[in-house]
């Protein structure tokens, strides 16, 4: 079976690789079957691991001490188990997203996206003004108050130096209420450089990326597939 | 209703965080937990937007029998072989995990690895000194890419061994990375931050409300 | 010819990539590497993490881009297994229980660590905001069970363990933007240690948290899994995979040398 599975990986993946000469009916089928494979199994993980788990088990457990409960056999567990029923609630607001399936009832998933965009905004506001306004900012001045210490080194001297005066020009740049004209405009100008190297960075290292990507399934080719022929 | 109950509810549940974030009274703190617990209840029924979409999109493609609408189908025998296995049985059941690891993991990865030959032909074809920032860049990309393999280090030991320094491929992509780049990161980041809190504080207040989508 | 070269059939490229990958994979070598300051910082701090200490390895990342952050898994498990500090798996991604697992499975095999003892997998659970604001609080409310459904206050690992608090690190390996929620939700809110690695393509945009102490190591791909092997003396995936790189990266550079040279002569002569 497992050799089975190694050749079924690898003749789909030369069907995926196929594109690299034109588009082709294998690659199609690849494709749409990854497609489907990977929404299935999106489905059963996030039934599995999230609404069973999440939802279906406290609501049950409380449904199952509520009869207890009722029958007067109640114990501290069974108590607590109640508190499952207050689940009803949220279960309820995202059973909503079926609306989406009624044209003339769509509105209602605005109930349970209003929930969690208030969740995300709420929570979003006073931990990323202090994850990154507060805690940059002090990266970037922190440095200053040590080279005023007396306790670094020339190479990070210029290196805070050389950080200050990039971050203060690539906001610069970023500031469009003052024409970029005379300083301002030689200063953004000094922050597109500090951005292009910036970006230069990133693409050299997606590129490690990429070719990363390749090579893995390079090796799977070699050592994996042609391992069991050879 | 249609409108200003989401609003209401979605001012409630931002206040509700906010708040709750900086008082450690236990009852606050009660309100924030069940908040999440509220969070983490709701999100996976959102699957179904995704999977609605997807299916409809697809249907539409068979009804109309537009071009390769054939392939459609193999979507849905996918899904269905899936979803029918794994429902019952669980993810860690041997025919789901099966296919799993050996036609959704290998295509998938297989398909993100086009993208080395894409960036390759790219690179070729349009990565051109033409302006000052344009070369910039490009320096940068090519110290940084020779400075992320060890061929890099071997040859400035090797070729360049007459400068006093050791392993200068590796040191120049570091000081990258570590100054001029983190300065603009810098910089991107706060941007971004700034945008990120004041769209929070406008969806909060009811002021941002394209999340509501078209209609009454 | 100038024309000819710089309109070269792109399916020439394609074969001269495949070409300069397919045959270090043959016939492997190994090239010297030396260790970055990012990687050494994180091998330190585990390795200065007293035995019974529990860090949570967080698999973000997808079969998509596994190829980079599996070789530092590796790394980072066999580090803790050795050590006998304690591992927590967890993912924030829905297309990833499967490998993590197994990987986990796999290498605890190797190093024979025991499943509730020295390591477990939570699985997942969507929304990664709640999940890693619900984890600070309590991880039993969010994670009731473990992903083959063990109740977690039966593990006995888990014994003692209730939120971030005993929680000595968070290694997120990563694809994409799940390391800045895990500095700004866990590590801002809840105080939780953060380290990564991560992909090529988010490399760069990590370095300002590096620099204020929000991330206490990196491992920047490729790179980085191979920096830890070598802390390990122990060279694998990432080892291999890097020194192949080594000739795709000069085939590339080489194209594009190539292809301005092209691209001067001709502005020359149009000029």
């Amino acid at each position: 079976m497992e050799i089975f599975g190694i050749w079924i990986a690898s003749l789909l993946t030369l069907c995926i690789y196929s594109f690299l000469y034109r588009d082709n009916p294998f690659y199609r089928f690849a494709e749409h079957l990854f497609v489907g494979i990977s929404v299935g199994y999106s489905i059963v993980i996030t039934i599995h691991q999230g609404f069973i788990p999440l939802a279906w088990n406290p609501l049950s457990e409380a449904m199952v001490a509520l009869g207890t409960q009722i029958r007067g056999e109640a114990t501290p567990e069974t108590s607590e188990a109640l508190s499952g029923l207050f689940k009803i609630f949220p279960i309820g607001i995202g059973l909503l997203f079926f609306a989406r399936l009624s044209p003339r009832q769509a509105w209602l998933i605005r109930y349970p996206i209003a929930i969690l965009i208030g969740f995300n905004s709420g929570i979003a506001i006073p931990n990323v003004l202090r994850a990154a306004i507060f805690e940059q900012t002090h990266g970037t001045l922190t440095p200053f108050a040590q080279m005023h210490a007396g306790s670094m080194s020339l190479d990070d001297i210029i290196g805070a130096v050389f950080i200050g005066i990039g971050l203060i020009c690539t906001l610069i740049y970023f500031f469009f209420s003052v024409e970029h004209q005379g300083p301002v405009g030689w200063l953004s100008k000094i922050g597109i450089a500090f951005l292009m190297v910036g970006f230069g960075a990133a693409f050299g290292n997606t590129v490690m990326g990429r070719v990363a990507l390749l090579i893995h399934r390079t090796g799977f080719l070699i050592n994996d597939w042609l391992g069991t022929i050879f | 209703m249609k409108r200003q109950g989401p609003l209401a509810l979605c001012f409630l549940f931002g206040i509700a965080l906010i708040f709750t974030q900086f008082s450690p009274h236990s009852v606050s703190q009660k309100l924030y937990e069940e908040v999440i617990d509220w969070g983490l209840i709701i999100t996976p029924f959102a699957l179904v937007l995704a999977v609605v979409t997807l299916i409809e999109t697809h249907i539409t493609r068979v009804r109309r029998r537009t071009e390769h609408w054939q392939y459609s189908l193999v979507v849905f025998v996918g899904m269905a072989v899936m979803v029918l296995i794994g429902i019952p049985f669980g993810p860690q059941n041997s025919i789901v995990e099966w296919l799993y690891n050996n036609v959704q993991v290998p295509m998938d990865a297989t398909m993100f690895s086009l993208l080395a030959f894409f960036i390759a032909s790219a690179a070729y074809r349009a990565f051109r000194a033409r302006t000052f920032e344009a070369t910039l860049l490009l320096v940068t990309a090519m110290i940084v890419m020779i400075g992320n393999v060890p061929v890099g280090d071997l040859a400035w030991n090797t070729v360049l061994s007459w400068i006093p320094l050791e392993d200068g491929a590796s040191k120049a992509r570091q000081w990258i990375l570590d100054i001029p780049n983190l300065a603009s990161r810098r910089g991107i980041i706060l941007g971004v931050s700034l945008g990120v809190i004041s769209q929070s504080i406008r969806i909060i207040l009811g002021i941002e409300r394209s999340y509501l989508g078209g209609g009454d | 010819m100038l024309e000819k070269l710089m309109n070269m059939d792109r399916r020439l490229i394609f074969i001269l990539v495949a070409v300069v990958v397919i045959i270090p994979t043959l016939i492997p070598i190994r090239l010297p590497t030396r260790v970055s300051e990012p990687a050494q910082k994180l091998y330190d701090y585990i390795e200065e993490l007293p035995p019974g200490e529990t860090i949570m390895l967080a698999f973000d990342y997808g079969p998509s881009s596994l190829a980079e952050p599996e070789p530092m898994a590796k790394a980072v498990l066999r580090h803790c297994f050795n050590k006998g500090v304690n591992v927590i798996g967890v993912t924030l991604y829905a297309n990833m229980p499967t490998l993590a697992h197994g990987l986990m499975q796999k290498i605890a095999a190797e190093n024979d660590a025991i499943y509730g003892e020295d390591y477990i997998f939570l699985g997942y659970r969507p929304g990664a905001l709640q999940v890693i604001l619900g984890m600070g609080n309590n991880i039993a409310s969010v994670f009731e069970t473990d992903y083959s459904g063990t109740a977690i206050h039966e593990i006995p690992m888990m014994k003692n363990i209730k939120n971030y608090d005993q929680i000595a690190l968070l290694l997120d390996l990563a694809a994409g933007s799940s390391t800045e929620a895990w500095i700004v939700y866990a590590n801002t809110r809840y105080g939780l240690k953060i380290a990564a690695g991560v992909t090529g393509v988010i490399i760069a945009q990590m370095y300002p948290f590096l620099q204020t102490g929000q991330l206490v190591g990196l491992m920047p791909g490729y790179l980085g899994a191979t920096e830890y092997e070598k802390l390990l003396n122990a060279p694998g995936d990432g080892t291999v995979g890097l020194n192949t790189a080594s000739f795709v990266h000069v085939l590339l550079i080489g194209l594009v040398l190539l292809g301005n040279i092209a691209f001067f002569i001709h502005r020359r002569r149009e000029e």
